[in-house]
């Protein structure tokens, strides 16, 4: 066969075979779309006379990571509360404005708080398992809704392990009390007791600043796992972390959202001077 | 930028990056005259003591290349100091390559120098002038944050393209006469080609302002945008 025959026939196979990857890559990236799964609308906090949040706007995009990154003070922490109304137990608050999760305002008077909690956990700065063991701390959150088939809480013990990246360290010793563990794997107890009750987001407030560097790498590959099946809201002042584990960054300066978009172009090239300053390390 | 960085060692970090860069743009500028001088005033001398001092421009290379590394390294830089340090990198290794061009001319310089001049030198110089103006006006892009000169800078490429091409057809014109003139020409096209080079590369240091001010690229674009 000559050399211009056999080039034509492998372009033959060639050709469709581009064309077929080009389709491919334009529906992946038209699939990317995604849709949001909590609408903040206008809102205000206030810790008694003091405006802590002002007119904050903004969207979260479901199985997404979101990091909320500002100088102490700047709100971050008190938008992640009021997103599963944490901020309902301090004293002299209120909100006003509408945050929606999945359309449905979750400031309705009719709204069941606790089945809010259950579908938007929370994880802390402060590992805080309950003086139990590994196995009953996971378990808790069924136990008090009445599941107590032993075969099924095994099974959930297992699966919410896995997915915090414990099971394998603590596989042997499910029934040892919590407390025995390193801070690190204390911290990844509390992500799976989270997960245990199947939410469908994660907040968390700083889970990693009392960590060490690798317990914190442990955290952060788990984060990158997670938001595969959870979406993810963190507050961070390690902005090194909010770059490297989130999809969107907001940053918040005094109460107002300054600039809120994806992670890599927030990092390189801010579009908010304020940001800008921020990001860099100059301000004062 | 007004807003000083709350880590002053940090800030004079950044500050003596962007002395360095400029001290080694300085320092190309003057390689670069200085061929072309040896070149068209048949200075042999002069030639041989630029090809010594590319060790300067090498030294200065590396010596960018290691202080970027180490901010990068220690300080995680983001947004704007970030987009200065890695258009630090690539700034230096464009300077570095000016460096080499500036040697090459030298080199050739001293081969012509042996012989009997072919021509005036005039449309070399005109180039020469234009290539260095372009690295001169692409630093001072960066010094002041300017957008504007260096897009300037992209657009006068076209002018030295167009100078090489007519260097290339009257060197070819000059073999096919004579092929006596064959070493000559070709040397002298080469001088010309590395004056191209020169440009192309004074171009990628405008380019990389401009993304370090805007913050995108306009690298690699059929046409230049109007304004960015």
């Amino acid at each position: 066969m000559s050399l211009q025959q056999e080039t034509k026939e492998a372009t033959a196979v060639v050709r469709p075979a581009m064309k077929a990857i080009d389709s491919s890559v334009i529906r992946a990236s038209s699939e990317v779309a995604h849709k949001n799964i909590f609408t903040v609308e206008n809102v205000d906090f206030f810790y008694g006379e003091k405006r802590a949040l002002k007119s904050i706007n903004l969207a979260i995009g479901e199985k997404k990571s979101t990091a909320f990154i500002g100088p102490s003070g700047c709100g971050k922490t008190t938008l992640l509360r009021c997103l599963n109304r944490m901020n309902d137990l301090v004293l002299g608050t209120r909100v006003t404005g509408q945050i929606k999760l999945e359309g449905k305002n979750i400031y309705d008077p009719d709204l069941d708080v606790i089945n809010l909690r259950r579908r938007v956990g929370m994880i802390f700065q402060k590992w805080n398992p309950f003086p139990k063991s590994i196995y009953e701390n996971i378990i808790y959150g069924l136990r008090i809704v009445g599941i107590n088939n032993r075969a099924y809480l095994d099974e959930v013990v297992e699966k919410s392990l896995h997915r915090a990246a414990l099971w394998d360290e603590v596989k042997d010793n499910l029934h040892k009390s919590a407390a025995d563990l390193s801070g690190g794997q204390q911290q990844r107890l509390c992500i799976a007791r989270a997960l245990a009750v199947e939410p469908e987001v994660l907040l968390m407030d700083e889970p990693c600043s009392a960590l060490d560097p690798i317990s914190t790498a442990k955290i952060e590959e788990l984060i990158h796992e997670l938001k595969d099946t959870f979406t993810i809201v963190i507050v961070t002042h390690n902005m090194q972390q909010a770059a490297r584990v989130s999809d969107y960054t907001a940053f918040f300066y005094l109460g107002e959202l300054i600039e809120f978009g994806e992670t890599g172009k927030l990092f390189t090239a801010p579009e908010k001077r304020q940001t800008e300053d921020y990001i860099t390390g100059r301000f004062g | 930028m007004t807003t000083k960085h709350t880590d002053k060692k940090y800030e004079e970090e950044l500050t003596k990056l962007r002395e360095e860069i400029l001290y080694m743009g300085g320092l190309i500028e003057d390689q670069i005259q200085k061929a072309i001088k040896s070149l068209v005033d048949r200075d042999s001398d002069l030639a041989k003591i630029i090809i010594e001092r590319d060790h300067e421009v090498n030294r200065l290379d590396v010596e960018i290349d290691e202080l970027c590394i180490r901010l990068l390294a220690l300080h995680q830089p983001a947004g704007i100091d970030l987009r200065l340090i890695t258009t630090g990198l690539k700034i230096t290794t464009d300077l570095e390559r000016i460096g080499d061009m500036a040697v090459n001319i030298c080199e050739r310089a001293l081969e012509l120098n042996q012989e009997a001049q072919l021509k005036p030198y005039i449309d070399i110089p005109r180039m020469a002038r234009i290539s260095q103006r372009m690295i001169h006006e692409s630093l001072d892009a960066f010094v002041r944050e300017d957008t504007d000169l260096a897009l300037k800078v992209c657009k006068d490429d076209a002018n030295v393209d167009q100078l090489n091409a007519q260097i290339f057809r009257e060197t070819i014109t000059f073999m096919l006469e004579d092929a006596q003139t064959i070493s000559r020409a070709t040397k002298i096209s080469s001088i010309s080609k590395y004056l191209e080079r020169i440009a192309d590369h004074a171009t990628n240091i405008a380019e990389m302002v401009i993304f370090m001010v805007k913050g995108k690229s306009i690298r690699h674009m059929k046409e230049l945008p109007p304004s960015v």
